[in-house]
């Protein structure tokens, strides 16, 4: 693969596992920042640029998650940024650290999120907030996350004949791949008939098709091409990250709003939010979906998995249930899709969840992926999306 | 939680009766000719709606007027999607005791095209909403508290039997730290 004079590298990857641990957030990111960097076979004093995803839920300090995650490792000096992008919180710290190391204002950069989740539904922040989206789209409809996931599930349904049954394959199949990742938080398979007779939690979507709420922490260490080289013969890079926004009129809804953009007196744009997402990485990284070895998208739901296939390019739209059906992308497939297990084995810790995105890839990339490894990758993709209309994707080579 | 603001409530609570509030002030009329109506705005400069309604600066990007009038949408568009919520929502959602389960739909409005969420009008079986069929706005109770009656728009398939009146009084959400 030629350079395209954009790649930084992935020289160190590290997680603490997910659960239901009940600990402070900052335990999980420095024990993935102190593995990321054992990795790298990197001390923290060397690490000359810190960017750390925020979390909304640990208050203060999980605001300003760079230099709270410094000073837990024991303040160096070294510069800092924090980034808050929803699901995408990760993807920006990424985008941060990498234009540092771009610019040559560093050649090491450590990038760390972590959360600790409440029990249940995802809430606003409290208080009477009238002026609030979020706030206001659980006051007046009680709209969830889940309640959102399940209209997209009923639209697929409604335009592609989509069935329960094709979004329960798509949990057995993520279920499988996590059984043998030490850092999932389900290790355990899982059937079509247990997943179907789930309880209904937003129709047509059921427990076990939506993703839980998490605890756990990702970091990379970042590094300069000629740094990275110095340390390895094979380094995987990242060439290409997209943070990209919607373009107006955005015509799906999305989480937190109440309408969609009016598309009167504006022509709809080229491609939609979703399929702009992952556009951008590859754009950047000279690939297109035709290269990829393996992909890991955003199954908040399984049938979000199935709308990811046709957004970053997998197929066309209608075709993704035909390809889960067929194996396509299971392991041993034409191209695997959430090796790592997914956010149906992890559950969602959101500012970590597109660092462990880039943890699992690196790992792919390497052939250290035990148990889960897709043979001779060397192209993998990630993909997500935040709240509020935050594109995240990362394309990864070796 | 403090009482929402409100337009003058109707019909006329009956004596006694709790008065009837708006659960968000100014997102919606029930003065509007032919029925309720969302409240949405429409910029001068290049037609094009927002709901809730944008009082500042017009959404287009190669816009950007801020000549935006308040305008009624459309009271009737066709079913996008469809789901529900059989679990209680967290606060600030105003569950009942016990939890009565909702559906929630996605209404797609022709004259504005955009599409609007909104609850389904109460005792509307879901087995009624079908992707595509045409829907309608109306207002009813989203919860009761020991103040008033907070009502808010829903959608209703259209031709299907008005609701009746919601069942006994709600107890207010806990508080949030």
């Amino acid at each position: 693969m030629s350079a395209t004079g954009f790649e930084v590298a992935v020289l160190g990857a590290g997680m603490h596992p997910w659960g239901k641990w009940g600990r402070n957030f900052v335990e999980y990111g420095v024990h993935a920042a102190r593995a990321a960097l054992a990795d790298a076979g990197l001390a923290w004093t060397d690490v000359q640029f810190v960017a750390g995803g925020d979390t909304v839920r640990n208050g203060y300090p999980g605001y300003v998650a760079g230099a709270t995650f410094a000073q837990a490792l024991g303040w160096s000096g070294a510069q800092v940024a924090s980034t808050y992008g929803a699901c995408a919180t990760g993807a920006q710290a990424v985008d941060v650290a990498r234009a540092r190391i771009l610019a040559g204002l560093c050649d090491v950069a450590l990038v760390v999120g972590a959360d600790t989740t409440p029990k249940g539904f995802f809430a606003p922040t409290g208080g009477e907030r009238q002026q609030d989206p979020d706030w206001l789209r659980f006051r007046l409809l009680g709209a969830t996350n889940p309640v959102y996931f399940g209209l997209y599930a009923r639209r697929r349904m409604a335009l592609y004949g989509a069935t329960v049954e094709d979004f329960a394959r798509v949990k057995v199949k993520n279920a499988r791949h996590g059984v043998v990742n030490p850092n999932a938080r389900y290790r355990k398979e899982v059937s079509l008939e247990e997943v179907m007779a789930s309880p209904v939690v937003s129709d047509p979507l059921r427990l076990l098709d939506i993703c839980a709420t998490s605890d756990g922490g990702a970091a990379v260490v970042l590094t300069s091409m000629a740094f990275a080289r110095r340390h390895t013969t094979r380094p995987v890079t990242i060439a290409g990250v997209s943070t990209v926004t919607p373009q107006y009129p955005n015509t799906v809804i999305e989480m937190p709003n109440f309408a969609t953009d009016s598309a009167v007196g504006v022509a709809l744009p080229d491609v939609s939010f979703r399929d702009s997402i992952a556009r951008g990485a590859y754009e950047q990284a000279g690939v297109g979906p035709e290269d990829l070895d393996l992909a890991e998208v955003y199954d908040l739901s399984t049938a979000l998995e199935l709308d990811w296939y046709e957004n970053v390019g997998l197929c066309k739209p209608g075709e993704a249930e035909a390809l889960v059906r067929d194996g396509a992308t299971a392991l041993g497939g034409r191209i695997p899709v959430n090796a790592s297990g997914g956010l149906a084995s992890f559950g969602e810790a959101v500012p970590a969840q597109a660092i462990a995105q880039v943890c699992e890839l690196t790992w792919q990339l390497r052939g250290q992926a035990a148990g889960r490894q897709v043979e001779g990758a060397r192209v993998g993709l990630a993909v997500n999306q935040g709240l509020f209309g935050h594109g995240s994707s990362l394309l990864l080579k070796v | 939680m403090p009482p929402s603001q409100s337009p003058p409530s109707r019909p006329s609570p009956a004596p006694g009766a709790k008065p009837r509030r708006h659960a968000v002030a100014g997102w919606f009329t029930e003065d509007a000719e032919g029925g309720p109506a969302l409240l949405g705005s429409r910029c001068s400069a290049c037609g094009t709606y927002a709901f809730p309604k944008e009082t500042f600066s017009c959404r287009n990007p190669r816009c950007g007027s801020t000549a935006l009038v308040e305008v009624p949408l459309s009271r009737s568009g066709r079913l996008w999607s469809w789901t529900d919520n059989r679990y209680a929502p967290p606060p600030p959602y105003v569950a009942g005791d016990p939890f009565e389960p909702y559906a929630i739909a996605a209404v797609e409005l022709e004259r504005e095209q955009m599409v609007v969420l909104g609850q389904v009008a109460r005792g509307v079986p879901t087995a009624r909403l079908e992707v595509g069929a045409p829907m309608e706005l109306v207002v009813e109770t989203l919860f009761a508290d020991d103040d008033a009656e907070h009502v808010s728009w829903k959608w209703r398939p259209v031709g299907e039997a008005v609701a009746a009146r919601p069942r006994g009084a709600q107890r207010p959400g806990g508080e949030r730290g």
